[in-house]
């Protein structure tokens, strides 16, 4: 396990005139949980094809498990991977079991893995109905099911949770951290940012096809510089006393008549909260730290191009 | 190889699903003895045989309806998958590009296999055992054992055309244009060609060369004018005695045409971007 399950190097991939990748440096450590953002068309996808040997980089270096995943060797290496692609509609005439053991097949997976695997995604129910008649969720459920055959030690995973109801959400969510407990590398994509805040190791921003962040949500929040909120509830005649205690440590903005908002550094909001705590007047004080849409929303936003060189284009 | 009988059993299966093996075997039976009985009435005035009256109908409507039957079966194999998004993922698996496409040709050719062979097979019994069929034997079997070449031809074109194509309605649209041209307009064009020549560059000799060009026009000639028998009622006699292609030859001519297309076809796959 010394060879790590994603190594990217230098990576370009040019369509014609239209640049989709550039200069993607990524490597994705066994047993990581690595998220990928990005709006649409920044790249996400054409990453998980190149890493999956299905398009070749146009410059770079792409190792999957050491290596080149389009070449003859890596063939027999995919049978270590498991991918749920973005937008897989399986239809047809044949049922849930038949369809998964097919897959089984083509993966050598003994067949005995199938009927569990329907059951842990649920659609235990459903393995005799044509896959046909299957709603979008159910649909994508079969997409699970045949992505864990196996027991993949790299799961790649393109917009997961699109199509997938709260509960089955959840559901997702457990089975991703079963397989993460069993040692499993994961590299996902979504546009839910929230729901992999705490799951994922580190994060990975895409934008027009550029590498703009990449580290844990500690480091990203740093990175960011964005400010802490912090949200104060007390009545009117303590915003006065609220302001003093606070200095210019912080922004003030009243919310209401009830509330005041701080915006502060991130290093700032232990000292404010200690001075905050002595107010007598003070009911409720919420700290809302920068989430990671937020953080995403700084990445994309339209004035933060420039820095980044790769501006002209519209999300 | 595992994985091309993997992926050839699941065509197949599909085909016995959605009722297209049912559908295809009826419809060639239904044509086979309808064209028997109804062939049947003027072979005792040419003193031909049932069964060599039943070769000559009958493979004049094969040449238009397998290839039919075997592009609608084919040209959505890989172009379908390609649009539902399932193909991204199959590739994904532990399997090479020529092995979805010979899978999915073998697979397709199965069942046009099975259709064929049933559907002609239990009406040269019904029309040999009654009506003492006597000697036309092998034209008949070997009309059958062409018509499954010539739909394998045509399933090798339907798979190309689906590998090439990037949306499945090119696919369908290009995979009928195809049909259209090698079984209706190519002998058009020929004859068009031969009438505007006068016999001046293209000599009698090199026709039968010409006709080597379209499979449809090899599974006639081959059917047509192998056989005495056939050759007779066909009208095809003289024809026969001016020009020597052994039958062997043609059938040659036949399989390249499956095995040609089938390796353009992953050679296309194989370059396709995705």
């Amino acid at each position: 396990m010394t060879e790590a399950p994603v190594r990217l190097q230098k990576i370009a991939k040019r369509y014609g005139a239209v640049t989709a990748l550039e200069s993607v440096d990524l490597t994705i450590e066994p047993g990581e949980f690595m998220a990928l953002a990005g709006h649409n068309g920044a790249g996400k996808t054409t990453l998980f094809k190149i890493i999956l040997g299905l398009v070749r980089p146009s410059s770079g270096t792409v190792g999957v498990f050491g290596a080149p995943p389009h070449s003859k060797r890596a063939v027999g290496l995919r049978s270590a991977i498991g991918f749920l692609p973005e937008n897989v509609t399986f239809a047809g005439n044949l049922t849930g079991i038949e369809l998964l053991r097919y897959y089984a097949r083509l993966k050598r997976v003994p067949l005995g893995q199938c009927t569990d695997l329907l059951d842990q995604v649920g659609l235990g129910d459903a393995v005799r109905r044509r896959v046909k008649t299957y709603s979008k969720g159910m649909r994508q459920r079969l997409g699970l099911a045949q992505m864990l055959l196996g027991e993949p030690k790299l799961l790649v995973l393109d917009e997961p949770t699109s199509g997938l109801d709260p509960d089955a959400r959840r559901q997702f969510r457990s089975l991703l951290e079963e397989r993460r407990r069993a040692g499993a590398t994961i590299l996902l994509s979504s546009h839910a940012l929230a729901e992999f805040e705490e799951a994922a190791d580190r994060i990975t921003f895409l934008r027009d096809g550029r590498m703009v962040a990449c580290g844990t949500i500690d480091e990203l929040r740093r990175a960011s510089a964005l400010p802490v909120r912090i949200r104060v509830k007390a009545g009117p005649d303590a915003h006065a006393a609220l302001a003093q205690a606070v200095g210019d440590m912080a922004e003030l903005r009243p919310i209401n008549g009830q509330s005041v908002e701080l915006s502060c550094a991130a290093d700032k909001h232990v000292a404010i909260l200690r001075r905050v705590g002595e107010l007598e007047a003070v009911d409720t004080v919420e700290v809302r730290p920068p989430h990671l849409e937020d953080i995403y929303a700084h990445y994309r936003g339209p004035d933060a191009g420039d820095s980044h060189g790769a501006g002209g284009s519209r999300p | 190889m595992n994985a091309v009988f993997t992926i050839a059993a699941r065509e197949i299966r599909e085909g016995v699903r959605n009722r297209w093996v049912l559908a295809t075997t009826l419809v060639l039976a239904a044509l086979a003895l309808t064209l028997a009985f109804l062939g049947s009435t003027p072979a005792g005035t040419v003193k031909a045989s049932a069964l060599a009256v039943t070769v000559v109908s009958l493979s004049s409507l094969s040449i238009f309806l397998l290839p039919l039957i075997a592009m609608i079966l084919t040209f959505d194999g890989i172009a379908g998958e390609a649009e539902r998004g399932t193909l991204l993922l199959l590739l994904s698996y532990p399997v090479a590009r020529w092995q979805i496409v010979l899978g999915k040709f073998l697979g397709h050719t199965a069942i046009l296999a099975f259709a064929t062979l049933v559907g002609y097979g239990a009406t040269g019994l019904v029309v040999g055992l009654s009506q003492d069929g006597g000697g036309g034997w092998a034209p008949y079997l070997a009309m059958v054992g062409s018509s499954i070449l010539l739909g394998a031809a045509f399933a090798a074109i339907g798979t190309l055309v689906s590998a090439l194509a990037r949306e499945r309605a090119v696919a369908g649209g290009l995979g009928i244009g195809l049909w259209l041209f090698f079984v209706i307009v190519f002998d058009m064009a020929l004859l068009g060609i031969l009438a505007a020549d006068t016999n001046q560059t293209i000599g009698p000799a090199t026709v039968p060369w010409l006709l080597m060009l379209n499979p449809a026009d090899i599974y006639r000639f081959f059917n047509l004018a192998s056989f005495g028998d056939v050759s007779t009622f066909a009208g095809l006699a003289g024809l026969s005695e001016s020009v020597r292609i052994a039958p062997p030859a043609m059938l040659g001519a036949l399989v390249v045409w499956i095995v040609a297309p089938l390796g353009l076809a992953a050679l296309a796959f194989q370059r396709r971007s995705l």
